[in-house]
């Protein structure tokens, strides 16, 4: 984890040193959370040089997305992936953190601030961020250990730590807040009840039918729910040990969250004698009574209003960066709209949907896609949305709400969607995104508008990889990705470098996200994908199967159960189809080498069951054409027999090692190639890929088995072994790139054993090594085998665990009668006529 | 009138799979079990190059052909999307937790 170190700090001679030089006016900020960094990158952005910074966080860390925070309790994302700023970025930017210190007192007179650990610091302006503090409700057994709210990192780990325990836990409050973490801590293993004082869930972003609708949802994943439901005590000797409610119902827990709600933390300037009201007052620019304090973010009220939620930050920062540099915009207050980040749930509101004078509700139900949606509608305007199942037109409405925008004319379509309102009726999601207005926000995550997005695809940032470093845009939930996709095709036309398409129609997450999902969730099975990642058809399609099937094996080695029903007709039959429907049976020959008994056998199978061709493949071994479904594993049992195994010619798979004769025989032979191709066929043989793997070891640079148009090659030369990688023959033939050199045969085994791991766990599936290493690098490629040394171990033995498992000959299985429905026809019985 | 013939129970056809069933003087057949447990019976010959159906890929309703990958409904038997083409079907009942399928020759007779 990327902590910041010095923290708790102390007061001593080790302060950071500070040029004496350094006479820039001193800007320092209390709360190194979201707001608190933010107003400081919207500063930099500005006027890099104006200010010297200083920031005192509480926490002992970084800044991280604490909205992601409930990700991370799911398991669905590290810490590592949360963090906005990383420690570089504060050295890069000369900014003096200060992290597990808390600021305890403002001297206005004298501009000071000081620290719990003693230390005094000076400031020309100082910003108070201090973010909330959760709500706490006053009953008894509030303090005891075990009842924690949802605030921090600190909090995460807490209930990390109680659901390694298992049990039950209890969470208090049915909002936003609550159920994101009674849907974390369910995934972890606890069971879990919500206690909610309310009828409705979410009762001020949702109305009652969408509340419904997800308490069901949620009782079908097994939480309980009770709403109306109202806390008398927290009982308990020493620990908590379980809820009473106010009508004697007792429900035993060791965790209980309270997620009630939440106060903006304004004590350190009320006692700062500022002007505090419900959050600490400021003006358009973020000013508080004091010219010379700001305050943003969750702890200000601003015209009446305090927030709980991240988008008015990202206003109140650009007004506040605006007002520091001498650019006088101001903030105008913000509309906000809440998604849940459930996954596999679908909520999203906007506005006000209260009703009342003059409003007017359009509702859409469709109860066999568990959809709702409300759209309100006043004075021709949009003034609230409330969507559950569907929301995908939840930023268009917003949208339109914001700007509040008329929309009589397509009022009748409206509740349909953008595609049909807007005329057409087909879906044309570039078409949308093009329409949506330029401050329209595409990244709530990360508070990235429209506008932002195609400025940083202007300056070059070319695909979706390039936008998520550049502006943030997509790169924290992954919800927006399709949007920020469109964009780029928009903007771009047909220069926009594919990033991860979809996998295929029946889902929207493209092979990277579904494949980081499958790990973060510790999925096991195929429905669990298709479930978890709301896939939009019954059982996927002859594209996803697969590469589903692939991704489960390759991340459970051992412990997935192979779906046979997944796999195309070859690795299902373990054998090539024709053209006829007849197979082809390729027995292994290990590094091209064969004998007597092995090659009587062949001939003796291709006599006992009339096959009509053999021939020898490119690849060093025989084929045998013509085989009957019926009678392939009557084949494999005779080859078996013989000491031969798969050869998986028909596999997304290793196929074959091809070999020159080398040192032992050649002339010009530096080593043993043979040799060592037999032990690299050896090691990597049975192994599932992303797609066809083929290796060639040759004994010269003469090249004679073409190791270089291979996945993965060895040229021996006399001082070692060169090592080639991303090689293909093909329509499109490419040569490999050079990955290394090393001098012994093991290592040669080694970086081979680790660069398939590689391949196995990061390409996509049927993406081959050389459009793999075209799109990621031969350096990065390098940086993971040769620069990384312990990271190639770890690949490696990764490699040969999972070879481990894969390494039964799957002829012989059938041989011995496994999956014979494969093999044979049903007996049909003709039974008298009606 | 027709013709049945008793092909097994449906624990003999693999979900989301087929079998195979051979009636002499007729062209195999593929019998399909959906992820859903539902029954579909086809002449085993894809409409585009007579690729054995039997041995595709599964999913909804349909069927992905293990040759070029057409789709073809199980349900009718024609080839979905761009691609054109139809392939017999066979009328598929369940009795006593039999599954029987119409003999051939009453369909061809039918048709
Ligand atoms: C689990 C969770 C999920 C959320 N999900 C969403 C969501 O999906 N969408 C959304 O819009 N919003 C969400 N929010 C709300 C969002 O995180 C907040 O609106 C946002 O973090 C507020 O930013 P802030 O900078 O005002 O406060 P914070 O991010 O809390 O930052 C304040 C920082 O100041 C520090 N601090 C406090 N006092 C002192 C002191 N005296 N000295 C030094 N440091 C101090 C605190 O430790 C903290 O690190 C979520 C919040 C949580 C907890
Ligand atoms: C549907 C497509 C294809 C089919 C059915 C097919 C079939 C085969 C078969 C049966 C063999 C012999 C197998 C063995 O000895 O392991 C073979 C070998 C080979 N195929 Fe293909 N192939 C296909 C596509 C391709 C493509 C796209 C490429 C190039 C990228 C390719 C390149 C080769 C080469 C070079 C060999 C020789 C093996 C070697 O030298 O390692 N084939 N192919
Ligand atoms: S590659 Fe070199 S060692 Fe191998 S057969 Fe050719 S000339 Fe001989
Ligand atoms: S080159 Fe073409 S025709 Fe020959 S085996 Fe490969 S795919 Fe078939
Ligand atoms: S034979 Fe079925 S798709 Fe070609």
């Amino acid at each position: 984890m990327d902590f910041q170190n010095n923290g708790p700090a102390t007061a001593s001679e080790e302060e950071i040193f500070v040029p004496c030089e350094d006479v820039r006016e001193h800007l320092v900020v209390v709360g190194n959370g979201m707001a608190g960094c933010r107003a400081v990158e919207e500063l930099l952005a500005r006027d890099k040089d104006r200010y010297r910074v200083t920031i005192f966080g509480a926490e002992p860390y970084v800044n991280y997305n604490r909205i992601m925070l409930s990700p991370v309790l799911a398991g669905e994302k590290s810490f590592d992936d949360i963090i906005i700023n990383s420690r570089e970025w504060y050295s890069e930017n000369n900014i003096e953190l200060i992290a597990g210190d808390p600021v305890t007192g403002i001297d206005r007179t004298a501009k000071t601030v000081t620290s719990q650990s003693g230390r005094t610091v000076g400031y020309d302006k100082l910003l108070i961020a201090t973010g909330s503090d959760p709500f706490i409700i006053p009953v008894p057994g509030k303090d005891l250990p075990g009842v924690i709210s949802f605030r921090d990192m600190k909090d995460v780990d807490t209930m990390l730590e109680a659901a390694g325990k298992g049990g039950s836990a209890v969470v208090i409050g049915g909002g936003l807040l609550g159920l994101e973490a009674a849907h974390g801590l369910t995934l972890r293993g606890m069971k879990v009840t919500v206690i909610h004082l309310m009828d409705t869930l979410m009762e001020r972003q949702l109305d009652e039918a969408a509340g419904w609708l997800l308490k069901t949802a949620l009782e079908g994943r097994g939480q309980t729910i009770l709403t109306g439901a109202n806390t008398e005590a927290i009982y308990g000797h020493g620990k908590v040990e379980g809820v009473r409610l106010k009508d004697g119902t007792e429900i035993p827990a060791s965790l209980v969250v309270m997620a009630v709600g939440i106060r903006p933390s304004t004590a350190l300037a009320r006692e700062a004698g500022l002007d505090v009201n419900r959050g600490i007052k400021v003006d358009d620019h973020m000013v508080t009574s004091d010219p010379d304090v700001l305050a943003v973010g969750e702890c200000v009220e601003h015209d009446g209003n305090v927030y709980g939620l991240v988008a008015p930050l990202w206003d109140m920062c650009r007004s506040l960066a605006d007002g520091l540099t001498d650019q006088h915009t101001g903030y105008k207050g913000s509309v906000t709209s809440t998604k849940l980040k459930v996954a596999g749930l679908d909520v999203f509101s906007a506005g006000d949907f209260s009703g009342g004078e003059g409003c007017e509700d359009i509702v859409l139900r469709d109860a066999s896609r568990g959809v709702y949606k409300r759209v309100v509608v006043k004075d021709d305007k949009i003034v609230g949305a409330v969507l559950y199942g569907d929301t995908v037109d939840g930023g268009w409405y917003f949208d339109l709400l914001k700007r509040e925008e008329d929309v009589a004319e397509i009022r009748d379509l409206l509740i349909f969607g953008q595609a049909f309102a807007s005329g057409g009726g087909a879906l044309d999601p570039k078409a949308a995104v093009a329409a949506l207005s330029d401050d329209a926000e595409i990244c709530g995550c990360n508070g990235v508008s429209k506008g932002q997005v195609v400025a940083c695809i202007e300056k070059g940032a070319c695909s979706l990889d390039a936008v998520r470093g550049s502006c943030k845009a997509s790169a924290s939930c992954g919800s927006c990705t399709g949007l920020v996709e469109n964009l780029l095709a928009v903007v771009l036309g047909d220069d926009v470098q594919s990033g991860p398409r979809t996998m295929c129609k029946c889902t929207s997450f493209g092979h990277d996200d579904v494949r980081r999902e499958i790990v973060a969730q510790n999925m096991r099975s195929i429905p669990e994908v298709m479930q978890r990642l709301h896939w939009s058809t019954p059982d996927g399609c002859s594209s996803c199967r697969p590469a589903l099937n692939y991704y489960l094996l390759c991340a459970l080695p051992g412990e997935y159960q192979d779906d046979q029903q997944s796999r195309f007709v070859n690795e299902r039959m373990h054998a090539n189809i024709q053209k006829d429907g007849t197979y082809s049976v390729v027995p292994r020959m290990w590094g091209g080498l064969t004998n007597p008994t092995e090659l009587r056998a062949i001939a003796d199978v291709v006599e006992k069951y009339n096959a009509p061709m053999v021939k020898v493949t490119g690849g060093q071994r025989l084929d045998i054409f013509g085989i009957r479904k019926e009678d392939l594993p009557a084949v494999w049992a005779d080859l078996n027999a013989a000491g031969m195994v798969s050869g998986h010619a028909y596999g997304k798979s290793l196929r074959t090692v091809k070999t020159c004769v080398g040192s032992e025989w050649c002339r010009f032979g530096t080593q043993d190639s043979t040799g060592l191709g037999v032990k690299i066929e050896r090691m990597t043989w049975g192994s599932w890929m992303p797609h066809k793997f083929k290796i060639a070891a040759s004994g010269c640079p003469r090249n004679c088995a073409e190791a270089t148009i291979k996945d993965f090659g060895v040229v021996c030369v006399d001082s070692g072994y060169e090592l080639h990688v991303g090689g293909n023959g093909g329509i499109h033939v490419r040569a490999t790139d050079l990955l290394c050199k090393v001098s012994t045969e093991q290592e040669a085994l080694d970086y081979c054993a680790a660069f398939i791991q590689l391949y196995r766990e990061e390409a996509r599936y049927l993406e081959r090594t050389a459009p793999w290493i075209e799109r990621v690098g031969v350096d990065y490629i390098k940086s993971r085998i040769v620069e990384d040394e312990a990271g190639r171990e770890h690949l490696r033995s990764r490699f040969l665990y999972s070879q481990s498992f894969s390494q039964d000959d799957p002829w012989a299985e059938r041989a011995a009668g496994q999956h014979a429905e494969l093999h044979q026809h049903l007996d049909p019985i003709a039974i008298a006529a009606e | 009138m027709t013709d049945w013939i008793d092909i097994g129970t449906l624990a003999d056809i693999p979900q989301r799979g087929a079998r195979t069933v051979q009636i002499a003087g007729e062209k195999e057949i593929a019998v399909f079990r959906t992820g859903d447990d539902k029954v579909f019976a086809l002449v085993n010959e894809c409409p585009h190059k007579k690729g054995p159906l039997s041995q595709g890929i599964v999913h909804g309703h349909s069927v992905a052909c293990p040759l070029h990958n057409w789709n073809i409904a199980l349900k009718t038997g024609e080839a979905q999307g761009n691609d054109e083409g139809c392939t017999p079907t066979i009328a598929v009942k369940e009795e006593g937790g039999r599954i029987l399928i119409a003999r051939p020759v009453a369909l061809k007779a039918a048709a």
